[in-house]
């Protein structure tokens, strides 16, 4: 037989064989959570019953955890990245932007449990003795920042990981930035824009598809992040208006119940809750790296 | 328009002030988080924490040993499972990956790449740790390998892409059969890119802690057997820093100084070296 043909058949299986894990990934998950799925039903996404002893589960606090401390990252993580985005790519001299841009991706190489350690010793004190105690004074009547100041809760969960996915969003915003063609530019900066008018006009125009991608990345990350969160969010499985009270997400569900989980049904309902974390995560990352690709890839006289 | 000129100028260099300001206030908590970790953790850096154990509640002193070892010994085993497909896979998409498959390939190791970390991990408990019946070295290094994948894969494909035409042309013209030509003329040629994405992935594995915390599981003692639970550095890090032992909290900040510092030589070494092949 051909060697050349062996040599491609063989890379090809390697090759298939990251498809093949991400189908076997979800399919173990899948099957690990059906006896919980069998037993609950829809309840399990809607019901805020977390009950090991009684063999009760639902899975609306983490959920509703998982969905606000992101929620919290987002809106802080998504002005300042954009910021740094639009500063490295269209505004910055050069110089300045290398270095930014080699301290910005140190950003990302910090590991979770690190971000979690300083979050733990010099955040959460921080948050509640001059932070919180701040804005539950002046805003307290409002449900939201309702409470005594814990330091752990979603605010400090969503803190932290705003810091985390800034890097991120902002890398891939600056690459979705830079492939919007030259031309977009000249033609406002020929009318007499200036810098700051021409990013508005037609650079962030141009590239919004793939800002938004950037944002969705963020928040794929933000969703499953894990350590960070668990050494944070003060890991209490209830549902409460105020940012500042603790919560739990479903990866810190898992961190910190996963093992210790006997009984069958209580380690399906655990599988089931990273079922539906793959699930979320695959779609987000789906969509944005589809509406990342599609900007990156548009024709650079214009789009469409 | 009735803005004038120099109030436009003026919003231009707002804006320009702004953003920059974005730029710098993202990089205060990596300033803070890296002179906090060295003003922490430095008194507890000596030669015991890299040759003893960890000691008991209530002592002073002692290490991390185990973990040390036991992390490198788990990235031993990430790479075996990692780099055959990251690499392989990676020849696959530079070569012979322009059509569909080839994209597919690509889409699916985004994806991984964004799979959450203890997703893989609840994963590998699931193929590994229930068939064997016990946490193990071996679990945790399926873990991290899994996590290397799309990295490697994707570095590889872009390190053979840079390599010239002219040197695949010259090879097959003095008769050398394509598959000889990928690997003793493009890989060859590539390797040292193909390395430092490796260090890369590397970097970026050696830290992560959630795949690890069913799967390796963590051990209090010196270990390096593949089918036992073991040590890791992130591990230890997490389990001292939620426990409520000043001791173990300071042996926590040595770990996580130890850790960064061997993520970041990996981190920016590899991408200095990358960035002078580009």
């Amino acid at each position: 037989m051909n060697h050349d043909r062996v040599f491609e058949q063989v890379t090809r299986i390697f090759a298939l064989s990251v498809i093949g894990l991400i189908a076997l990934i979800g399919w173990m998950l899948f099957k690990e959570s059906l006896p919980a799925l069998e037993r609950f039903g829809w309840h399990f996404a809607i019901s805020s019953a977390w009950n090991p002893v009684e063999g009760v589960f639902g899975a609306l606090p983490f959920i509703y955890g998982t969905l606000v401390s992101s929620l919290i990252a987002l809106i802080l993580a998504v002005p300042l990245s954009l910021g740094i985005a639009v500063f490295l790519s269209e505004l910055a001299p050069a110089p300045l932007q290398q270095i930014i841009a080699f301290l910005i991706e140190l950003l990302a190489a910090i590991p979770s449990v690190i971000y979690g350690l300083w979050g733990i010793f010099y955040l959460v004190p921080w948050l509640r003795t001059t932070v919180e105690p701040f804005w539950i004074d002046r805003f307290g009547g409002i449900p939201i920042f309702e409470g005594p100041p814990y330091g752990v809760g979603m605010f400090a969960a969503g803190l932290i990981l705003a810091v985390m996915i800034v890097p991120i969003i902002a890398s891939i915003s600056r690459d979705v930035l830079r492939a919007v063609p030259d031309t977009q530019r000249e033609a406002a900066l020929a009318l007499g824009a200036t810098r700051w008018e021409t990013t508005c006009v037609s650079v962030l125009k141009y590239g919004r598809a793939g800002l938004i991608g950037a944002v969705f990345l963020g928040l794929g990350r933000a969703l499953g992040e894990t350590m960070a969160v668990t050494m944070l969010i003060g890991n209490r499985p209830e549902i409460t208006a105020s940012i500042f009270s603790p919560a739990h997400t479903m990866a810190s569900v898992l961190a910190n119940e996963f093992a210790e989980a006997t009984d069958a049904l209580y380690l399906s309902s655990l599988f089931c809750i990273g079922f539906v974390l793959f699930v979320v995560t695959f779609l987000i990352n789906a969509g944005a790296r589809w509406l990342v690709y599609k900007t990156m890839s548009a024709p650079s006289g214009g789009r469409e | 328009m009735s803005l004038s000129y120099s109030r436009r100028l003026m919003t231009d260099r707002v804006m320009k002030g702004l953003t920059f300001l974005a730029a710098i206030v993202a990089l205060v908590p990596l300033f803070l988080i890296l002179t906090d970790l060295f003003l922490k953790g430095i008194g507890s850096v000596n030669g015991a924490f890299f040759t003893e154990l960890p000691r008991p509640v209530g002592e002073t002193g002692g290490g991390m040993a185990n973990a040390i070892a036991g992390t490198f010994y788990l990235i031993g085993l990430a790479c075996l499972v990692g780099l055959p497909v990251g690499i392989c896979g990676g020849i696959y998409l530079s070569e012979f990956g322009k059509g569909k498959l080839g994209a597919t390939v690509r889409f699916a190791a985004d994806l991984l790449n964004g799979t959450p970390s203890i997703v893989i991990g609840i994963f590998v408990y699931a193929v590994v740790v229930l068939p064997m019946k016990s946490f193990s070295a071996l679990a945790g290094g399926i873990a991290l390998g899994i996590l290397m994948i799309p990295t490697v894969l994707r570095t590889t494909e872009t390190m053979m892409q840079l390599v010239p035409q002219s040197l695949r042309e010259g090879a097959l013209a003095l008769g050398v059969p394509y598959w000889r030509t990928l690997l003793s003329v493009v890989l060859r040629t590539a390797r040292g890119g193909i390395l430092t994405g490796i260090l890369l992935s590397i970097a970026r594995v050696a830290g992560e802690t959630a795949p690890l915390l069913f799967t390796a599981l963590g051990n209090q003692f010196f270990s390096l057997y593949w089918d036992q639970p073991i040590a890791a550095l992130p591990l230890q890090i997490f389990n001292f820093a939620i426990s409520p032992f000043e001791e173990w909290r300071a042996q926590a900040w040595a770990g996580a100084l130890v850790l960064i510092g061997l993520i970041l030589t990996l981190n920016v070494s590899s991408r200095i070296f990358m960035r002078a092949k580009r």
